[in-house]
């Protein structure tokens, strides 16, 4: 099947400094990929490349199945919506939303039937005389997003479009944006910092940095089986925990030394054959079960330092090994902090790295 | 927005009138006028070259060394008066009083008026039979003297007089805009601290005015070695040389006494005065500028 | 023991640093304003009033002649015409100038600040530069030049080198504005498929039009005033009203004529006047953005 998007060796440099050094992606026909990495990892860098906004030093960028290497933003068949809502602030909305179907030359009847489409779509029909000013902060990213819909193209680009609305609204705007895909079924590319964002929207996500994809998997998959310690960390909140041991062999099936700890690992699915060495053992908060032995889990003794409740969950943390561990318990919690606890490693959820970082 | 030389046409061509500009005017004339500096030109540039000939000239010549002696005079105090008199208004005017708008206005309509307008209103307050001498001697006082445009000891603190008069307001107008972008935090911390208020201004309100007053100071140090309108109209660089200025010595030289040579040598050592006076400010700027982690 | 009543009176407002500050605000304000009351009642009074010596005393009739005199009978040396035709010069010089200057840096400061083509901050750099040197070593090649193309002493001779020589401080002014403009505007404007030109001319000068009122003013007022660039390139014909002025006061033979002196100043100073009192905090925000980025 020809891919929507296609991303061939692409290379991007100013001078000596290299953003991104040969990547190649392809992005299925209503697909929706989100880039998602810390600041700075490339990811708008590679979207305004997608755009036609940046200059590429190498490589190729097919879209719909046409190279648009060296084309015009306008020729690529694309929409674009930007953090700062990048609305024309002398124009009414129904000026902004019409503005690149009027560049463009369409016929009159033609453009007032895509805006009056879009703008009920979006329920903007009661705003189209506003100006921008004259809108709140949802409202302007919905005439954003208008602005990119009426254009009728085959992908979306979206960089960070919510990052400048206050929580309340991003929930909300997230939900449309998520609706708006189902419906429309666009391709849409989606660059964010926000990975509720990025685990709540995508089909896949790729996880950037430095100008590498770490990790294009789906959100599950990122998930549940991070790539390496990077993913691992950046992902999940409160973040993984990772205690640093070594595997052993010597007794014929590995285990995981540390501390006086030792895990049987014959419950993990390695990737490979498990060799002996130093490893990080990563344990994401929900899956160390409270009553550990209980479970015949190996266990962790130690004491609650901190509770902090947040409703519908809470999380424990405690100190083992030198370092501050977190346990997360769904609904009420009676444990204070002082109390005893030992709280059981379930391995089959864990993820194990050997001493590059990558999953073993 | 980086973006391709052929994306880029539009661009590049909309500012080619500058680029001339740039190229063929600044640069162009001012080679020109350096390399007539080396020349024995007179009423016509020649190409009879003397080396520094001009040069030595001009520094023997008593009215350009009067003129330098002059310049220097009128701006320490004309820029330092401008600061101090701006600062104090800007001050003055921070303290939440009645009125501020007028005030405001008032100080600063001088600096709306030309340097012509400026000199011809202080020469005729200075008038000494006519002027504030006159009034002020008809009140009783018979030996009051203000006769400075005409006083070649004092001739050059009535142009100081005037062009603080023209210029404190746009200090007060830079320094107030600084005064108001202070976060009201920092005041709300010195008074509960027990500061006195002449204690705030000294110690924590100038110190972080500095790069404003700093701005300031320099486009009037500027307007310095440019002075030549307010000479002109006000004193005509008399009495005797008392207020001759550079600029003033070139346009001379330049459109009265037919000597080119000897007006762009003058020209030049202004333009060398201006980069030596501006690079370690500039400098200063850029490496405060200069992005973190670059080369 | 607790205290339960406040120590001492309510404080008050006034008190002795309080009236010091007014009495500096006052005598400030007498500094500056003086000066503009010595020149207008001087300009209403007749010559034998002013030979009494009481600069600061009202006029005991008004006498308006000097005025009249000043529009349109002073002379300059033999020529005896007043400051009108210097008004009327001034305004045709003026008007052309800053419309031309203020379009040329508006679209400087788009193409520096959004579009940086090659070599933009080398133009901008080499600007600054020229902005801070003196006019005089420009001076001779550029009349010359002048000359060669038939521009010298005339209007729009006069009207280009204002133009040329208002570029660096107009275009640092639009370049600050645009720089402030976020970029994201100009890359939305390229999906929809707008060009340079479409770009500046239907999002960004709209936008534009306080910064364009300001740096107007600003220029309205800075070539107004200018005296050294209209005594030297704009010839007889056309010389502004600053150096008709200086003509008037300076080089008349004979008694001085003060009233009348004083009615061609206020003249001459009344349109940069009447731009900043009527539109006072304009004009402070174009003298503060200009100041503190130069």
């Amino acid at each position: 099947m020809q891919s929507a998007v296609s991303i061939k060796d692409l290379k991007i440099a100013y001078g000596d400094h290299t953003v991104i050094e040969k990547m190649s992606i392809d992005i299925a026909p209503r697909e929706f990929l989100v880039l998602l990495g810390p600041s700075g990892c490339g990811k708008s860098t590679l979207l305004n490349a997608i755009a036609g906004l940046q200059d590429i030093t190498g490589g190729e960028i097919w879209i719909s199945g046409k190279n648009v290497t060296w084309d015009e933003p306008k020729d690529r068949g694309i929409g674009m919506v930007f953090q700062s809502y990048a609305l024309y602030p002398r124009m009414s909305v129904r000026k902004n939303l019409s503005f690149g179907l009027r560049v463009a030359g369409l016929p009159k009847a033609e453009i007032e039937a895509r805006v009056a489409r879009t703008a009920a779509l979006l329920h903007l029909d009661k705003l189209l005389d506003r100006r921008p000013a004259e809108l709140s902060g949802g409202q302007r990213q919905r005439v954003a997003i208008g602005r990119a819909l009426v254009r009728e193209v085959d992908v979306f680009l979206f960089d960070e479009p919510l990052s400048n609305l206050d929580a309340k609204l991003r929930n909300e705007l997230r939900v449309e944006i998520k609706k708006l895909h189902q419906s429309l079924g666009n391709t849409m590319i989606y660059v964010t910092h926000d990975q509720i964002e990025a685990l709540t929207l995508a089909d896949r996500i790729a996880i950037m940095r430095d100008g590498v994809i770490q990790q294009l998997a789906s959100p599950a998959e990122i998930y549940h089986r991070p790539a390496n310690l990077f993913v691992a960390g950046f992902i999940g909140a409160p973040a993984m925990n990772f205690i640093e041991g070594r595997i052993d062999r010597s007794n014929g099936s590995p285990v995981f030394l540390c501390n006086g700890l030792a895990v049987d690992l014959s419950g993990y699915s390695f990737q490979a054959a498990a060799a002996e060495g130093p490893a990080t053992l990563g344990f994401r908060p929900e899956h160390l079960v409270l009553d550990g032995a209980a479970g015949g889990l190996p266990s962790i003794s130690s004491r609650v330092s901190v509770v902090e409740p947040m409703g519908s969950d809470a999380v424990l943390w405690f100190d083992w090994a030198g370092q501050s561990l977190s346990l997360r318990l769904m609904g009420d919690v009676t444990l204070q902090s002082g109390d005893a606890l030992a709280p059981g490693l379930d391995i089959t959820k864990a993820s194990l790295f050997g001493a590059d970082g990558s999953r073993l | 927005m980086h973006t391709t030389r052929k994306r880029n046409f539009s661009a590049t061509f909309a500012l080619l009138p500058t680029w001339f500009a740039a190229i063929v005017v600044y640069i162009g004339t001012m080679v020109w006028s350096i390399r007539l500096s080396f020349t024995d030109s007179t009423l016509f540039p020649s190409s009879n070259y003397v080396g520094f000939a001009q040069y030595v000239k001009l520094f023997s010549s008593a009215k350009w060394l009067a003129s330098l002696h002059n310049v220097l005079i009128f701006g320490v105090l004309y820029v330092g008066g401008c600061l101090v008199l701006g600062f104090l208004l800007a001050a003055a005017l921070d303290r939440k009083i009645r009125f501020e708008n007028a005030f405001r206005t008032i100080f600063l309509y001088p600096y709306a008026m030309s340097f012509v307008v400026t000199g011809l209103i202080w020469q005729w307050m200075l008038n000494p039979t006519l002027g504030i001498q006159a009034s002020v001697r008809s009140l009783g006082w018979e030996t009051f003297v203000l006769d400075w445009v005409v006083n070649r000891n004092m001739a050059i603190y009535a142009l100081v007089l005037a062009g603080i008069w023209q210029g404190a307001g746009l200090v007060m107008v830079i320094a107030l805009a600084g005064m108001r972008g202070i976060e009201a935090e920092q005041w709300k911390a010195a008074r509960i601290d027990g500061i006195p208020v002449w204690r705030i201004y000294v110690s924590i309100i100038l110190p972080q005015l500095g790069p404003a007053l700093a701005a300031a100071g320099m486009l009037l140090a500027m307007g310095v070695i440019k002075t030549y309108d307010i000479v002109v109209a006000m004193t005509n660089g008399g009495p005797g040389n008392s207020t001759e200025v550079p600029a003033k010595f070139i346009m001379d030289n330049l459109f009265g006494r037919q000597n080119l040579g000897l007006a762009t040598a003058g020209a030049t050592v202004l333009v060398l005065s201006v980069i030596i006076a501006v690079a370690p400010f500039r400098y200063a700027m850029y490496m405060r500028n200069r992005p973190k982690g670059a080369a | 023991m607790a205290r339960t009543h406040p120590n001492g009176p309510r404080p008050t407002h006034m008190t002795a640093g309080r009236i010091g500050l007014y009495a500096f605000l006052v005598i400030a304000a007498l500094f500056f304003l003086l000066p503009l009351y010595a020149m207008i009642v001087t300009s209403l009074k007749t010559m034998d009033e002013i030979r009494l010596g009481r600069i600061f005393a009202l006029p005991e009739t008004l006498d308006i002649s000097a005025w009249i005199t000043a529009w349109s009978g002073a002379c300059m040396g033999t020529v005896c015409v007043g400051i009108r035709t210097g008004f009327w010069n001034s305004f045709a010089i003026t008007v052309p100038s800053v419309a031309l200057s203020v379009f040329i840096g508006a679209v400087n400061g788009y193409a520096l600040s959004l579009w940086r083509p090659r070599g933009a901050s080398v133009l901008f750099g080499l600007l600054m530069a020229g902005g801070l040197i003196p006019y005089q070593i420009f001076l001779y090649p550029m009349v010359r030049a002048m000359a060669n193309i038939d521009l010298y002493n005339s209007l729009a001779g006069i009207i280009l080198v204002h133009v040329i020589f208002g570029l660096p401080l107009v275009t640092l002014l639009f370049r600050n504005y645009f720089v402030s403009v976020p970029e994201e505007l100009c890359k939305a404007a390229r999906v929809d498929g707008a060009g340079f030109w479409r770009i500046f001319f239907e999002i960004m000068l709209p936008m534009a039009v306080p910064m364009i009122v300001v740096v107007s003013m600003l220029q309205f007022t800075g070539i107004w005033n200018d005296f050294l660039l209209g005594l030297v390139f704009a010839g007889r014909d056309n010389l502004p009203m600053t150096v008709q002025l200086n003509n008037i006061v300076n080089t008349t033979m004979g008694e001085r004529t003060y009233n009348v002196n004083m009615a061609a100043t206020i003249l001459t100073a009344i349109v940069p006047l009447a731009i900043y009192f009527l539109s006072g905090r304009w004009f402070v925000r174009g003298i503060a953005a200009g100041a503190v980025k130069g």
